[in-house]
Protein backbone atom coordinates (compact mmCIF):
# COMPACT_ATOMS: atom_id res chain seq x y z
CA UNK A 1 0.00 0.00 0.00
CA UNK A 2 1.54 3.36 -0.82
CA UNK A 3 0.29 7.00 -0.30
CA UNK A 4 -0.33 8.67 -3.62
CA UNK A 5 -0.55 12.90 -4.19
CA UNK A 6 -3.51 13.87 -6.32
CA UNK A 7 -2.39 17.20 -7.78
CA UNK A 8 -4.61 19.63 -9.80
CA UNK A 9 -3.41 20.54 -13.37
CA UNK A 10 -5.27 23.69 -13.18
CA UNK A 11 -5.68 26.88 -11.42
CA UNK A 12 -9.23 27.36 -10.21
CA UNK A 13 -11.68 27.16 -6.99
CA UNK A 14 -13.01 24.22 -5.23
CA UNK A 15 -16.94 23.89 -6.30
CA UNK A 16 -17.41 20.75 -4.94
CA UNK A 17 -15.78 17.67 -3.25
CA UNK A 18 -17.49 14.83 -4.26
CA UNK A 19 -16.14 12.07 -2.24
CA UNK A 20 -15.24 11.52 1.13
CA UNK A 21 -12.14 10.25 3.79
CA UNK A 22 -12.42 6.62 3.55
CA UNK A 23 -14.29 5.99 0.10
CA UNK A 24 -12.72 3.94 -2.17
CA UNK A 25 -12.22 5.56 -5.70
CA UNK A 26 -11.46 4.23 -9.44
CA UNK A 27 -8.63 5.42 -11.58
CA UNK A 28 -10.14 8.65 -13.24
CA UNK A 29 -12.39 9.08 -10.54
CA UNK A 30 -13.33 12.65 -9.51
CA UNK A 31 -12.49 13.60 -6.59
CA UNK A 32 -13.60 16.97 -6.51
CA UNK A 33 -14.67 19.42 -9.07
CA UNK A 34 -12.87 22.67 -9.82
CA UNK A 35 -14.64 25.81 -11.08
CA UNK A 36 -12.02 28.07 -13.37
CA UNK A 37 -13.22 30.57 -15.99
CA UNK A 38 -16.48 29.22 -16.40
CA UNK A 39 -15.87 25.72 -16.47
CA UNK A 40 -16.11 22.79 -14.01
CA UNK A 41 -13.16 20.43 -14.16
CA UNK A 42 -12.64 17.25 -11.89
CA UNK A 43 -9.75 16.30 -10.24
CA UNK A 44 -9.67 12.86 -10.71
CA UNK A 45 -7.55 9.64 -8.70
CA UNK A 46 -4.59 8.64 -10.74
CA UNK A 47 -5.25 5.43 -10.00
CA UNK A 48 -7.63 2.88 -8.03
CA UNK A 49 -7.66 3.27 -4.33
CA UNK A 50 -9.28 4.72 -0.83
CA UNK A 51 -8.84 8.12 -0.33
CA UNK A 52 -7.38 9.31 2.93
CA UNK A 53 -7.00 12.54 3.42
CA UNK A 54 -8.55 15.38 1.69
CA UNK A 55 -6.42 19.33 2.00
CA UNK A 56 -8.85 21.81 0.39
CA UNK A 57 -12.45 22.89 1.59
CA UNK A 58 -14.97 23.83 -1.01
CA UNK A 59 -14.52 27.76 -1.93
CA UNK A 60 -10.34 27.17 -2.09
CA UNK A 61 -8.52 28.77 -4.53
CA UNK A 62 -5.63 25.86 -5.95
CA UNK A 63 -2.83 26.60 -7.86
CA UNK A 64 -1.69 24.39 -10.39
CA UNK A 65 0.30 21.30 -8.98
CA UNK A 66 -1.39 22.13 -6.04
CA UNK A 67 -1.68 18.86 -3.53
CA UNK A 68 -5.49 18.35 -3.03
CA UNK A 69 -5.59 14.53 -1.74
CA UNK A 70 -3.94 11.72 -0.86
CA UNK A 71 -5.55 8.37 -1.49
CA UNK A 72 -3.88 4.98 -0.99
CA UNK A 73 -3.78 2.88 -3.86
CA UNK B 1 -37.12 59.70 -24.84
CA UNK B 2 -34.76 59.66 -22.08
CA UNK B 3 -32.13 62.18 -21.74
CA UNK B 4 -28.70 60.01 -20.87
CA UNK B 5 -26.11 62.09 -19.32
CA UNK B 6 -24.49 58.81 -17.66
CA UNK B 7 -24.05 55.20 -18.74
CA UNK B 8 -23.84 52.55 -16.44
CA UNK B 9 -21.56 50.13 -17.98
CA UNK B 10 -22.56 46.45 -16.02
CA UNK B 11 -19.35 44.61 -17.01
CA UNK B 12 -15.88 43.95 -16.74
CA UNK B 13 -12.98 43.55 -18.75
CA UNK B 14 -12.46 44.34 -22.44
CA UNK B 15 -15.93 44.79 -23.30
CA UNK B 16 -16.80 47.79 -20.25
CA UNK B 17 -13.80 49.53 -21.46
CA UNK B 18 -15.55 49.38 -25.06
CA UNK B 19 -18.59 50.82 -24.30
CA UNK B 20 -17.26 53.79 -22.05
CA UNK B 21 -14.70 54.53 -25.15
CA UNK B 22 -18.26 55.59 -27.54
CA UNK B 23 -20.12 56.70 -24.39
CA UNK B 24 -16.76 58.95 -23.93
CA UNK B 25 -16.79 59.70 -28.28
CA UNK B 26 -20.58 60.89 -27.31
CA UNK B 27 -19.62 63.04 -23.99
CA UNK B 28 -21.38 61.14 -21.43
CA UNK B 29 -20.53 60.47 -18.30
CA UNK B 30 -19.79 56.56 -17.72
CA UNK B 31 -19.76 54.66 -14.15
CA UNK B 32 -17.85 51.25 -13.49
CA UNK B 33 -19.27 48.06 -11.14
CA UNK B 34 -16.70 45.97 -10.06
CA UNK B 35 -16.19 42.87 -7.78
CA UNK B 36 -13.49 42.64 -5.11
CA UNK B 37 -11.59 40.30 -7.33
CA UNK B 38 -11.22 43.55 -9.88
CA UNK B 39 -10.44 46.38 -7.88
CA UNK B 40 -7.33 47.34 -9.65
CA UNK B 41 -8.93 46.38 -12.98
CA UNK B 42 -8.43 48.23 -15.68
CA UNK B 43 -12.16 48.84 -16.52
CA UNK B 44 -11.92 50.15 -12.82
CA UNK B 45 -9.38 52.86 -13.78
CA UNK B 46 -11.07 53.52 -17.28
CA UNK B 47 -14.57 54.25 -15.54
CA UNK B 48 -14.66 58.38 -14.02
CA UNK B 49 -16.54 56.34 -11.02
CA UNK B 50 -16.76 52.44 -10.52
CA UNK B 51 -18.82 51.11 -7.67
CA UNK B 52 -18.08 47.90 -5.94
CA UNK B 53 -20.88 45.25 -6.58
CA UNK B 54 -19.93 42.23 -4.23
CA UNK B 55 -16.99 39.36 -3.25
CA UNK B 56 -15.41 37.80 -6.69
CA UNK B 57 -17.76 35.20 -7.83
CA UNK B 58 -19.96 36.52 -10.89
CA UNK B 59 -23.31 35.62 -9.33
CA UNK B 60 -22.28 37.54 -6.14
CA UNK B 61 -20.99 40.13 -8.46
CA UNK B 62 -21.48 40.88 -12.23
CA UNK B 63 -24.60 38.70 -12.01
CA UNK B 64 -26.63 40.34 -8.69
CA UNK B 65 -29.45 42.52 -9.80
CA UNK B 66 -29.94 44.17 -6.60
CA UNK B 67 -26.48 45.13 -6.33
CA UNK B 68 -26.47 46.25 -9.92
CA UNK B 69 -29.39 48.29 -9.72
CA UNK B 70 -28.50 49.69 -6.38
CA UNK B 71 -24.87 51.06 -8.13
CA UNK B 72 -26.73 52.37 -10.68
CA UNK B 73 -29.11 54.71 -8.45
CA UNK B 74 -26.25 55.13 -5.93
CA UNK B 75 -24.21 57.26 -8.89
CA UNK B 76 -26.67 58.81 -10.52
CA UNK B 77 -26.46 56.96 -13.98
CA UNK B 78 -29.85 57.23 -15.54
CA UNK B 79 -28.71 54.42 -18.78
CA UNK B 80 -27.73 50.57 -18.37
CA UNK B 81 -25.32 49.34 -21.07
CA UNK B 82 -25.46 45.61 -20.29
CA UNK B 83 -22.47 44.28 -22.72
CA UNK B 84 -22.17 40.87 -23.57
CA UNK B 85 -22.40 37.64 -20.87
CA UNK B 86 -23.37 38.17 -17.04
CA UNK B 87 -27.07 39.87 -16.97
CA UNK B 88 -26.91 41.10 -21.18
CA UNK B 89 -29.66 38.48 -22.03
CA UNK B 90 -31.39 38.64 -18.53
CA UNK B 91 -35.21 39.59 -19.78
CA UNK B 92 -36.36 40.31 -15.82
CA UNK B 93 -32.68 42.53 -15.13
CA UNK B 94 -34.13 44.37 -18.87
CA UNK B 95 -37.62 44.64 -17.05
CA UNK B 96 -36.11 45.87 -13.56
CA UNK B 97 -33.66 48.76 -14.81
CA UNK B 98 -37.15 49.93 -17.28
CA UNK B 99 -39.08 49.69 -14.27
CA UNK B 100 -36.48 51.70 -11.98
CA UNK B 101 -37.27 54.25 -14.59
CA UNK B 102 -33.65 53.97 -16.18
CA UNK B 103 -33.21 53.74 -20.16
CA UNK B 104 -31.68 50.06 -21.11
CA UNK B 105 -29.51 50.23 -23.72
CA UNK B 106 -31.44 46.71 -25.50
CA UNK B 107 -33.83 44.92 -26.83
CA UNK B 108 -37.48 45.19 -24.99
CA UNK B 109 -37.59 42.45 -22.63
CA UNK B 110 -40.33 40.69 -24.58
CA UNK B 111 -37.88 40.17 -27.72
CA UNK B 112 -35.10 39.08 -25.26
CA UNK B 113 -37.00 36.62 -23.26
CA UNK B 114 -39.10 35.15 -26.61
CA UNK B 115 -35.57 34.75 -28.14
CA UNK B 116 -33.92 33.31 -25.31
CA UNK B 117 -36.27 30.11 -25.43
CA UNK B 118 -34.90 28.35 -28.48
CA UNK B 119 -38.32 26.66 -29.61
CA UNK B 120 -39.93 30.11 -29.44
CA UNK B 121 -37.32 31.61 -31.61
CA UNK B 122 -37.36 29.06 -33.90
CA UNK B 123 -41.26 29.39 -34.77
CA UNK B 124 -40.31 33.23 -34.83
CA UNK B 125 -37.85 32.83 -37.30
CA UNK B 126 -39.98 30.17 -38.78
CA UNK B 127 -42.99 32.69 -39.11
CA UNK B 128 -41.19 35.64 -40.53
CA UNK B 129 -40.02 33.23 -43.58
CA UNK B 130 -36.66 32.27 -42.46
CA UNK B 131 -35.27 28.76 -42.91
CA UNK B 132 -34.65 26.69 -40.02
CA UNK B 133 -33.05 23.25 -39.59
CA UNK B 134 -35.60 20.77 -41.15
CA UNK B 135 -37.62 18.25 -38.68
CA UNK B 136 -40.05 15.75 -38.52
CA UNK B 137 -42.78 15.08 -36.13
CA UNK B 138 -42.33 12.66 -33.51
CA UNK B 139 -42.70 9.00 -33.81
CA UNK B 140 -43.79 6.78 -31.10
CA UNK B 141 -42.42 3.40 -30.70
CA UNK B 142 -43.79 1.28 -33.48
CA UNK B 143 -44.93 3.75 -35.29
CA UNK B 144 -43.44 4.17 -38.55
CA UNK B 145 -46.83 5.93 -40.22
CA UNK B 146 -45.47 8.19 -43.15
CA UNK B 147 -41.97 7.44 -42.00
CA UNK B 148 -40.56 7.47 -45.27
CA UNK B 149 -42.40 11.00 -46.94
CA UNK B 150 -41.14 12.97 -43.60
CA UNK B 151 -37.39 11.64 -44.25
CA UNK B 152 -37.59 12.76 -48.46
CA UNK B 153 -38.94 16.27 -46.87
CA UNK B 154 -36.44 16.42 -43.88
CA UNK B 155 -33.17 15.81 -46.73
CA UNK B 156 -31.01 13.06 -45.72
CA UNK B 157 -28.19 12.86 -44.31
CA UNK B 158 -30.34 12.74 -41.01
CA UNK B 159 -30.16 12.48 -37.80
CA UNK B 160 -32.85 9.99 -35.32
CA UNK B 161 -33.10 11.86 -32.24
CA UNK B 162 -34.54 10.33 -29.40
CA UNK B 163 -37.33 12.85 -27.84
CA UNK B 164 -35.81 12.59 -24.63
CA UNK B 165 -32.55 12.78 -25.14
CA UNK B 166 -29.91 15.39 -25.34
CA UNK B 167 -26.30 16.11 -25.73
CA UNK B 168 -25.98 13.94 -28.57
CA UNK B 169 -26.99 11.06 -26.37
CA UNK B 170 -29.17 8.88 -28.22
CA UNK B 171 -28.70 10.60 -31.56
CA UNK B 172 -28.43 7.45 -35.16
CA UNK B 173 -27.25 8.92 -38.33
CA UNK B 174 -29.23 7.46 -41.73
CA UNK B 175 -27.35 8.42 -44.82
CA UNK B 176 -29.97 6.68 -47.12
CA UNK B 177 -33.41 5.60 -47.21
CA UNK B 178 -32.51 1.74 -47.19
CA UNK B 179 -31.25 1.84 -43.27
CA UNK B 180 -34.20 4.25 -42.21
CA UNK B 181 -36.48 2.07 -40.56
CA UNK B 182 -33.90 -0.08 -39.22
CA UNK B 183 -32.79 2.52 -37.41
CA UNK B 184 -35.74 4.25 -36.55
CA UNK B 185 -37.15 0.77 -34.63
CA UNK B 186 -33.59 0.52 -32.98
CA UNK B 187 -33.25 4.02 -31.72
CA UNK B 188 -36.68 3.69 -30.27
CA UNK B 189 -35.86 0.44 -28.65
CA UNK B 190 -32.94 2.26 -27.14
CA UNK B 191 -34.68 5.50 -25.91
CA UNK B 192 -37.30 3.65 -24.22
CA UNK B 193 -34.65 1.48 -22.35
CA UNK B 194 -32.23 4.71 -21.62
CA UNK B 195 -35.02 7.72 -21.11
CA UNK B 196 -38.07 5.43 -20.47
CA UNK B 197 -39.65 7.75 -23.33
CA UNK B 198 -39.56 5.39 -27.16
CA UNK B 199 -40.47 8.78 -29.21
CA UNK B 200 -37.86 9.90 -31.88
CA UNK B 201 -37.70 12.34 -34.74
CA UNK B 202 -35.31 13.38 -37.69
CA UNK B 203 -33.45 16.67 -38.10
CA UNK B 204 -31.21 17.15 -41.10
CA UNK B 205 -27.71 16.71 -40.83
CA UNK B 206 -25.21 19.05 -41.81
CA UNK B 207 -21.61 16.90 -41.73
CA UNK B 208 -19.84 20.10 -43.28
CA UNK B 209 -21.02 23.13 -41.36
CA UNK B 210 -20.23 26.65 -41.35
CA UNK B 211 -21.31 28.82 -38.74
CA UNK B 212 -22.15 32.29 -40.51
CA UNK B 213 -23.99 34.88 -38.25
CA UNK B 214 -25.89 38.35 -39.76
CA UNK B 215 -25.22 41.62 -37.81
CA UNK B 216 -28.62 43.81 -37.73
CA UNK B 217 -29.97 46.60 -36.17
CA UNK B 218 -33.64 47.01 -35.45
CA UNK B 219 -34.68 50.57 -34.50
CA UNK B 220 -38.12 49.54 -32.96
CA UNK B 221 -40.22 50.25 -35.76
CA UNK B 222 -40.35 47.45 -37.83
CA UNK B 223 -37.75 48.69 -39.63
CA UNK B 224 -33.96 47.12 -39.47
CA UNK B 225 -30.69 46.89 -41.66
CA UNK B 226 -27.77 44.59 -41.79
CA UNK B 227 -24.14 44.80 -41.36
CA UNK B 228 -23.67 41.81 -43.20
CA UNK B 229 -21.90 38.83 -42.24
CA UNK B 230 -19.41 37.53 -39.85
CA UNK B 231 -17.61 33.90 -40.10
CA UNK B 232 -17.28 32.43 -36.64
CA UNK B 233 -16.61 28.56 -37.87
CA UNK B 234 -13.25 28.31 -36.27
CA UNK B 235 -14.40 26.99 -32.75
CA UNK B 236 -13.49 24.70 -29.82
CA UNK B 237 -15.72 23.36 -27.15
CA UNK B 238 -18.15 25.49 -29.18
CA UNK B 239 -16.27 28.93 -28.14
CA UNK B 240 -15.05 31.34 -31.51
CA UNK B 241 -11.94 31.63 -31.77
CA UNK B 242 -11.26 33.39 -34.92
CA UNK B 243 -13.79 35.79 -36.68
CA UNK B 244 -13.89 37.13 -39.94
CA UNK B 245 -15.98 39.27 -42.89
CA UNK B 246 -16.56 39.04 -45.54
CA UNK B 247 -16.94 35.19 -45.07
CA UNK B 248 -14.54 33.66 -47.17
CA UNK B 249 -15.88 31.67 -50.89
CA UNK B 250 -19.99 32.64 -49.62
CA UNK B 251 -21.70 33.29 -53.17
CA UNK B 252 -23.13 36.48 -53.63
CA UNK B 253 -26.79 35.54 -53.73
CA UNK B 254 -26.82 33.06 -50.29
CA UNK B 255 -24.97 36.26 -48.66
CA UNK B 256 -28.02 38.30 -49.88
CA UNK B 257 -30.49 35.66 -49.34
CA UNK B 258 -29.59 35.14 -45.85
CA UNK B 259 -28.95 39.23 -44.59
CA UNK B 260 -32.84 39.48 -46.18
CA UNK B 261 -33.77 36.45 -43.97
CA UNK B 262 -32.07 37.79 -40.60
CA UNK B 263 -33.65 41.51 -41.57
CA UNK B 264 -36.89 39.88 -42.30
CA UNK B 265 -36.83 38.47 -38.38
CA UNK B 266 -36.25 41.89 -37.34
CA UNK B 267 -38.89 43.49 -39.20
CA UNK B 268 -41.36 40.32 -38.41
CA UNK B 269 -40.46 40.99 -33.98
CA UNK B 270 -40.04 44.89 -34.10
CA UNK B 271 -36.32 44.01 -32.88
CA UNK B 272 -34.69 47.39 -31.34
CA UNK B 273 -31.35 47.41 -31.25
CA UNK B 274 -27.76 45.71 -32.26
CA UNK B 275 -28.38 41.73 -32.67
CA UNK B 276 -27.02 38.61 -33.84
CA UNK B 277 -28.83 36.40 -36.35
CA UNK B 278 -27.00 32.97 -36.37
CA UNK B 279 -27.06 30.66 -38.61
CA UNK B 280 -25.55 27.33 -39.41
CA UNK B 281 -24.49 26.77 -43.28
CA UNK B 282 -24.01 23.84 -45.51
CA UNK B 283 -20.29 24.08 -46.48
CA UNK B 284 -21.21 22.16 -49.66
CA UNK B 285 -24.50 23.57 -50.71
CA UNK B 286 -24.23 26.75 -48.99
CA UNK B 287 -28.10 25.84 -47.58
CA UNK B 288 -28.50 27.71 -44.76
CA UNK B 289 -30.46 27.28 -41.49
CA UNK B 290 -31.81 29.69 -38.56
CA UNK B 291 -29.77 28.22 -35.42
CA UNK B 292 -30.66 31.29 -32.88
CA UNK B 293 -30.67 35.22 -32.44
CA UNK B 294 -28.39 36.85 -29.95
CA UNK B 295 -29.85 39.74 -28.16
CA UNK B 296 -27.02 41.72 -27.37
CA UNK B 297 -23.66 43.13 -28.76
CA UNK B 298 -21.53 40.67 -29.68
CA UNK B 299 -17.73 39.67 -28.90
CA UNK B 300 -17.14 39.70 -32.23
CA UNK B 301 -18.90 43.21 -32.85
CA UNK B 302 -15.26 44.72 -33.70
CA UNK B 303 -14.83 42.45 -37.09
CA UNK B 304 -18.04 44.35 -38.27
CA UNK B 305 -17.11 47.79 -37.26
CA UNK B 306 -13.92 47.18 -39.22
CA UNK B 307 -15.51 46.64 -42.22
CA UNK B 308 -18.14 49.02 -42.26
CA UNK B 309 -16.86 51.86 -40.02
CA UNK B 310 -19.85 51.80 -37.88
CA UNK B 311 -19.31 52.51 -34.00
CA UNK B 312 -22.16 50.14 -33.44
CA UNK B 313 -21.72 50.92 -29.59
CA UNK B 314 -22.75 54.42 -30.32
CA UNK B 315 -26.22 53.22 -32.19
CA UNK B 316 -27.32 51.62 -29.36
CA UNK B 317 -26.88 54.39 -27.17
CA UNK B 318 -28.12 56.86 -29.75
CA UNK B 319 -31.35 54.54 -30.12
CA UNK B 320 -31.89 54.36 -26.58
CA UNK B 321 -31.71 58.72 -26.41
CA UNK B 322 -34.02 58.49 -29.45
CA UNK B 323 -31.32 60.31 -31.31
CA UNK B 324 -30.13 57.73 -34.16
CA UNK B 325 -30.42 59.39 -37.50
CA UNK B 326 -32.66 56.78 -39.63
CA UNK B 327 -30.31 54.75 -41.25
CA UNK B 328 -30.03 53.86 -44.84
CA UNK B 329 -29.21 49.93 -45.81
CA UNK B 330 -27.64 51.40 -49.18
CA UNK B 331 -25.73 53.61 -47.14
CA UNK B 332 -24.04 50.74 -45.25
CA UNK B 333 -21.12 49.42 -47.05
CA UNK B 334 -18.06 47.21 -46.41
CA UNK B 335 -14.61 47.67 -47.56
CA UNK B 336 -12.06 45.13 -47.27
CA UNK B 337 -11.47 42.47 -45.10
CA UNK B 338 -11.48 41.68 -41.01
CA UNK B 339 -10.17 39.28 -38.94
CA UNK B 340 -10.50 38.94 -35.13
CA UNK B 341 -8.66 36.71 -32.91
CA UNK B 342 -9.39 36.14 -29.53
CA UNK B 343 -6.49 35.54 -26.99
CA UNK B 344 -7.17 32.84 -24.45
CA UNK B 345 -5.72 32.44 -20.52
CA UNK B 346 -5.62 29.05 -21.77
CA UNK B 347 -3.72 25.22 -22.57
CA UNK B 348 -4.04 24.11 -26.01
CA UNK B 349 -1.99 21.24 -25.50
CA UNK B 350 -4.44 20.09 -22.49
CA UNK B 351 -7.34 20.13 -23.70
CA UNK B 352 -7.84 23.87 -24.06
CA UNK B 353 -8.03 24.47 -20.50
CA UNK B 354 -8.03 27.44 -18.07
CA UNK B 355 -4.44 28.54 -17.63
CA UNK B 356 -5.14 31.35 -14.85
CA UNK B 357 -2.27 33.68 -13.11
CA UNK B 358 -0.31 37.03 -13.00
CA UNK B 359 0.95 38.51 -16.58
CA UNK B 360 4.41 39.15 -15.58
CA UNK B 361 4.96 40.28 -19.14
CA UNK B 362 1.95 41.13 -21.34
CA UNK B 363 2.99 43.19 -24.59
CA UNK B 364 0.35 44.06 -27.33
CA UNK B 365 1.45 45.34 -30.60
CA UNK B 366 0.14 48.83 -30.99
CA UNK B 367 -2.98 49.91 -32.36
CA UNK B 368 -2.95 51.11 -35.84
CA UNK B 369 -5.44 52.00 -39.05
CA UNK B 370 -5.63 48.53 -39.73
CA UNK B 371 -4.88 47.14 -36.09
CA UNK B 372 -7.36 47.50 -33.64
CA UNK B 373 -6.56 46.08 -29.83
CA UNK B 374 -9.46 45.58 -27.48
CA UNK B 375 -8.38 43.84 -23.58
CA UNK B 376 -9.12 44.63 -20.34
CA UNK B 377 -5.50 43.04 -18.97
CA UNK B 378 -2.71 45.30 -18.55
CA UNK B 379 1.17 43.82 -17.48
CA UNK B 380 1.53 43.03 -14.11
CA UNK B 381 -2.27 42.09 -13.54
CA UNK B 382 -3.59 39.19 -12.62
CA UNK B 383 -6.02 37.06 -14.79
CA UNK B 384 -8.04 35.22 -12.12
CA UNK B 385 -10.04 31.74 -12.39
CA UNK B 386 -13.34 33.72 -11.40
CA UNK B 387 -14.20 34.72 -15.11
CA UNK B 388 -14.13 34.41 -18.68
CA UNK B 389 -10.48 32.82 -19.90
CA UNK B 390 -10.31 35.91 -22.80
CA UNK B 391 -7.74 38.56 -22.57
CA UNK B 392 -7.31 40.45 -25.67
CA UNK B 393 -9.30 40.65 -29.19
CA UNK B 394 -6.54 41.18 -31.96
CA UNK B 395 -8.88 42.59 -34.70
CA UNK B 396 -6.63 43.27 -38.00
CA UNK B 397 -7.77 44.96 -41.56
CA UNK B 398 -6.75 44.55 -44.69
CA UNK B 399 -7.85 45.21 -48.62
CA UNK B 400 -7.85 41.22 -49.37
CA UNK B 401 -8.21 38.06 -46.87
CA UNK B 402 -4.86 37.08 -47.48
CA UNK B 403 -3.77 40.78 -46.82
CA UNK B 404 -5.48 40.95 -43.72
CA UNK B 405 -4.28 37.19 -42.69
CA UNK B 406 -0.69 38.21 -43.30
CA UNK B 407 -1.46 41.53 -41.01
CA UNK B 408 -2.93 39.25 -38.11
CA UNK B 409 -0.27 36.62 -38.47
CA UNK B 410 2.30 39.77 -37.80
CA UNK B 411 -0.09 40.87 -35.08
CA UNK B 412 -0.28 38.37 -33.38
CA UNK B 413 3.58 37.65 -33.40
CA UNK B 414 4.46 40.86 -31.68
CA UNK B 415 1.77 39.94 -29.04
CA UNK B 416 4.07 38.73 -25.91
CA UNK B 417 2.70 36.66 -22.64
CA UNK B 418 4.39 35.38 -19.95
CA UNK B 419 2.91 34.28 -16.78
CA UNK B 420 0.25 32.66 -17.74
CA UNK B 421 -0.36 29.84 -21.13
CA UNK B 422 -1.91 31.34 -24.13
CA UNK B 423 -3.67 30.35 -27.10
CA UNK B 424 -1.36 32.47 -29.36
CA UNK B 425 0.45 29.98 -31.05
CA UNK B 426 -1.98 27.96 -31.52
CA UNK B 427 -3.95 31.16 -33.43
CA UNK B 428 -0.92 31.56 -35.31
CA UNK B 429 -0.98 28.44 -36.28
CA UNK B 430 -4.67 28.53 -37.32
CA UNK B 431 -3.72 32.04 -39.51
CA UNK B 432 -0.62 29.98 -41.17
CA UNK B 433 -2.89 26.31 -41.94
CA UNK B 434 -2.80 26.11 -45.90
CA UNK B 435 -6.50 25.28 -45.30
CA UNK B 436 -7.86 28.41 -43.56
CA UNK B 437 -5.67 30.56 -46.22
CA UNK B 438 -8.08 28.88 -48.78
CA UNK B 439 -11.00 29.71 -46.84
CA UNK B 440 -11.95 26.00 -46.31
CA UNK B 441 -12.91 26.63 -42.52
CA UNK B 442 -16.15 24.81 -40.63
CA UNK B 443 -16.97 24.17 -37.43
CA UNK B 444 -15.07 20.77 -37.16
CA UNK B 445 -12.00 22.62 -38.41
CA UNK B 446 -10.03 22.48 -35.26
CA UNK B 447 -10.83 19.43 -33.59
CA UNK B 448 -9.98 17.67 -36.97
CA UNK B 449 -6.99 19.56 -37.59
CA UNK B 450 -5.56 20.05 -34.00
CA UNK B 451 -2.69 17.38 -34.17
CA UNK B 452 -1.15 19.35 -36.92
CA UNK B 453 -2.37 22.77 -35.77
CA UNK B 454 -0.69 21.94 -32.40
CA UNK B 455 2.49 20.47 -34.03
CA UNK B 456 3.29 23.87 -36.08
Amino acid sequence: MAIVDVKTEITGNVWKIVVGVGDSIEEDGAILILESMKMEIPVAAPEDGRLVEILVAEGDTVTEGTVVARIEA
Amino acid sequence: MPEISKVLVANRGEIALRVMRSCERLGIASVGIYSEADRDAAHVKAAGEAVLVGPAPARESYLKVDAVLAAARDSGADAIHPGYGFLSENAAFAQAVIDAGLAWIGPAPETIRAMGDKQQARMLAQAAGVPVVPGSRRFETGDTDGLLEAAETVGYPLLVKAAGGGGGIGMRRVDTAEKLVETVAATQSMAEKSFNNGAVFLERFVPKARHIEIQVFGFGNGKAVHLFERDCSLQRRFQKVIEESPAPGLPQDVRQAMAKAAVDLCRATRYSGAGTVEFIVDAESFEFFFLEMNTRIQVEHPVTEMVTSVDLVAWQIDLARGQLAPVDQDAIRTKGHAIECRLYAENPAKMFMPSPGPLTRFALPAAAADLRIDSGYREGDTVTPFYDPMIAKIIVWGESRDAARQRAIAAMRAVEVEGIRTNRDFLLACLADPDFAAGDVHTGFIEAEKARLLAA
